[in-house]
């Protein structure tokens, strides 16, 4: 069995509604020590409860502005905070616990392990959080919470009893977005979800994600290269004038 | 879901090269434990076979051929011994008692050895046990015959059947005795010894079937019948072998030589214990071949679970950053990953025992007949266990390496991985 080392997240839940979800402040990043300057931050906050947009081409540093709230790599300089808590100075594994407690994530494709059912794949994070998991069991039985964001996501019980290589690619990615939001983290991060749909269903799906997002009480963080989607949210950045390493 | 159900998943996920892997691993694990299951065997079963013999004689050869065909029924004869020389010999003031054997004949493919009442009396086998009867009696006239035990049990006789000897040893003979058959009299218990799959006649029925052959066929204008043969003098004119017993052990050496410096003709004693410390002297080398050989295979098979677990690694590359993405330690990935080797290897030995004794159990019956070879079936010894023990740890070692990468690529890669 998987254990996950107790982390003290309870705090960030109860945290009033303006509480920062996540922050960056004066974040420098290179992935080589002595490679390029990637990543230069001087100051991100996301507060709880927000629809963020990112906006970034390529190249811009998304991904590895996500691996740092991620907790995945740490900055050279400054510092990276998920609710209370300062990852920089958490160990390997203590980051990786706090991401799996806290984070859900729902890549540009490619989302799902597809030796998993659907319902495998949703529930997948609670073997890796005892957090979520425990949130997932106070709301009744797992299978049930699972199938019930799969229908909210519009996922039929037909639909849900199929091998996840069987499924649409937006099938998948509503696969995706159930698993991210099961057992609440409270920080939902979207890497260019909808760059696979097309345009009409991408807009659904960004509603999909609100809708699901204000029920748990989860803060988004959307990022895309794609400037049509940012009138939707509440709140959008650009990476380029963000990030002052930004080679374009 | 625990890692160990997401190992297996996985694993089933890729059932083809999974299947291929288990059965690679397999089938070396069947010739390791294969190749020292037949090495023990032969040793037991070589070892086991006489005993309470000081000495076998037969025509000067090499010491180890004469004890194979003249003890294991393994190989024919170069020569034969004359009657006189035998007598000679057998009236040494040292030799106690003496068993000739005399081969050359078969029946449905099982050796016919000619010899004397001796034979049961003086034959040892194992820790100094005699031969015993199941039923029936010693033979005592000419055209009797006393059955090995699995000559009866495969060829289903009983007491009182009558059966034709054949010319030569091969299975298929298109020359036999059917003018004289004999009359079975007795059948041996079991001994695991090849006298289990002899035919014993008297020397003087061997002497009756070819009494109207010349050169090895039948002359037609000189044939007697069975009743005819019995009217003349059947002392055979040769032997192949005879055993010796003496009467004072400090004199086998004496003995020993002065046969081997017999004038006369040329004739070969050795002490049974010495040939077959030279047997395994021969066998030995051939051994450690084998074992090496088939520690080679293990090692390739390993290698080839290696070669594939890391040719899945890339294609499994999204699959472990999802895994990461949800929460996933690299220690977990490292974990799977060690646990898939070891789960392959596990599947593997499993899978090899079973082939083996299941193959033991199909091919038991086949070994012993052509080879003479009682394989038994027991647990796996000791020495076998430590051997599973040894793959499995080298299956583990293995898996460190796949693990590694895996481990690497995941810090690399973390959330972000570019299919």
């Amino acid at each position: 069995m998987l254990k996950t080392p107790s982390t003290p997240f309870e705090k960030v839940n109860q945290t009033p509604p303006q509480a920062t979800v996540a922050r960056l402040e004066g974040v420098r990043f290179r992935w080589k020590p002595k490679g390029p300057l990637v990543l230069d931050i001087e100051k991100l906050e996301v507060h709880r409860g927000e629809k963020v947009f990112i906006k970034g081409p390529s190249g811009s540093g998304k991904s590895t502005l996500l691996s740092l709230i991620a907790g995945v790599v740490v900055p050279e300089a400054g510092q990276v905070q998920l609710g209370e808590i300062d990852v920089t100075k958490l160990s390997g594994a203590r980051r990786d616990a706090l991401r799996a407690d806290f984070v859900g994530f729902i890549f540009q494709m490619f989302n799902l392990i597809p030796y998993l059912s659907v319902l495998e794949n949703v529930t997948l994070p609670l073997a890796f959080s005892k957090e979520r998991e425990a949130k997932v069991k106070a709301q009744g039985e797992t299978a049930g919470e699972a199938k019930r964001l799969l229908g909210r996501l519009g996922l039929s019980p037909d639909l849900q009893a199929r091998s996840v290589t069987d499924l649409s690619i937006g099938q998948q990615q509503r696969v995706a977005a159930a698993r991210a939001l099961l057992g609440g983290p409270p920080l939902l991060i979207a890497d260019e979800p909808t760059s696979a749909l097309d345009f009409d269903t991408r807009e659904a799906f960004i509603k999909l994600l609100f809708e699901e997002c204000e029920r748990a009480d989860m803060t988004l963080l959307f990022v895309s290269h794609d400037g049509t989607l940012e009138r939707l949210f509440d709140r959008s950045l650009d990476l380029k004038t963000l990030n002052r390493a930004a080679t374009l | 879901m625990n890692l160990l159900k997401l190992t297996l998943k996985s694993m089933l996920n890729r059932l083809g090269t999974t299947l291929l892997t288990v059965a690679v691993i397999a089938i070396s694990v069947v010739l390791l434990l294969g190749v020292e299951k037949v090495r023990t065997e032969a040793r037991a079963s070589f070892a086991n076979t006489i005993s309470g013999t000081d000495l076998i004689v037969g025509a000067r050869s090499g010491g180890v051929q004469l004890l194979l065909y003249s003890v294991f029924r393994i190989g024919n004869a170069t020569n034969n011994i004359t009657w006189d020389s035998y007598q000679e010999v057998a009236a040494h003031p040292n030799v106690a008692w003496t068993v000739p054997i005399s081969l050359g004949d078969s029946h449905q493919g099982f050796r016919v050895v000619g010899t004397s009442e001796a034979y049961f009396e003086h034959y040892r086998y194992g820790r100094e046990r005699s031969l015993s009867f199941a039923v029936g009696t010693p033979f005592e006239v000419v055209y009797d015959v006393v059955l090995g035990a699995d000559v009866a049990a495969e060829l289903e006789y009983t007491l009182g059947e009558e059966i034709v000897i054949a010319h030569g040893t091969g299975e298929v003979s298109l020359l036999d005795h059917s003018d004289k058959p004999f009359t079975v009299v007795g059948i041996l218990n079991k001994t695991g010894t090849p006298v289990d799959r002899s035919l014993h006649v008297p020397l003087e029925g061997i002497e009756a079937i070819h009494i109207d052959w010349s050169g090895g066929v039948p002359i037609p204008s000189r044939q007697l019948s069975a009743e005819e043969t019995l009217t003349r003098d059947l002392t055979p004119g040769a032997i192949t072998a005879f055993l010796v017993g003496v009467k004072s052990k400090p004199g086998i050496f004496r003995l020993q030589r002065d046969i081997n410096d017999y004038r006369r003709e040329p004739l070969l004693a050795v002490l049974p214990g010495v040939a077959l410390q030279e047997l395994w002297g021969l066998m030995g080398v051939a051994e450690r071949a084998l074992l090496i050989v088939s520690g080679f295979v293990v090692l390739s098979g390993l290698v080839g679970m290696l070669s594939s677990i890391l040719s899945s690694l890339n294609e499994r590359r999204r699959e472990m950053a999802i895994l990461r993405s949800v929460g996933a330690r690299p220690w977990h990935i490292f974990a799977l990953l060690t646990g898939e080797a070891l789960i392959f290897t596990l599947i593997g030995c499993l899978l090899g025992l079973g082939i083996l004794y299941g193959a033991l159990f199909l091919f038991r019956p086949w070994v012993e007949q052509t080879y003479g070879l009682f394989l038994s079936i027991t647990p796996p010894s000791r020495y076998d266990l430590t051997l599973l023990a040894l793959i499995l740890g080298a299956g583990f070692v293995m898996g460190l390496v796949p693990a590694y990468r895996a481990y690497r690529n995941s810090l690399a890669d973390g959330m972000t991985v570019r299919v």
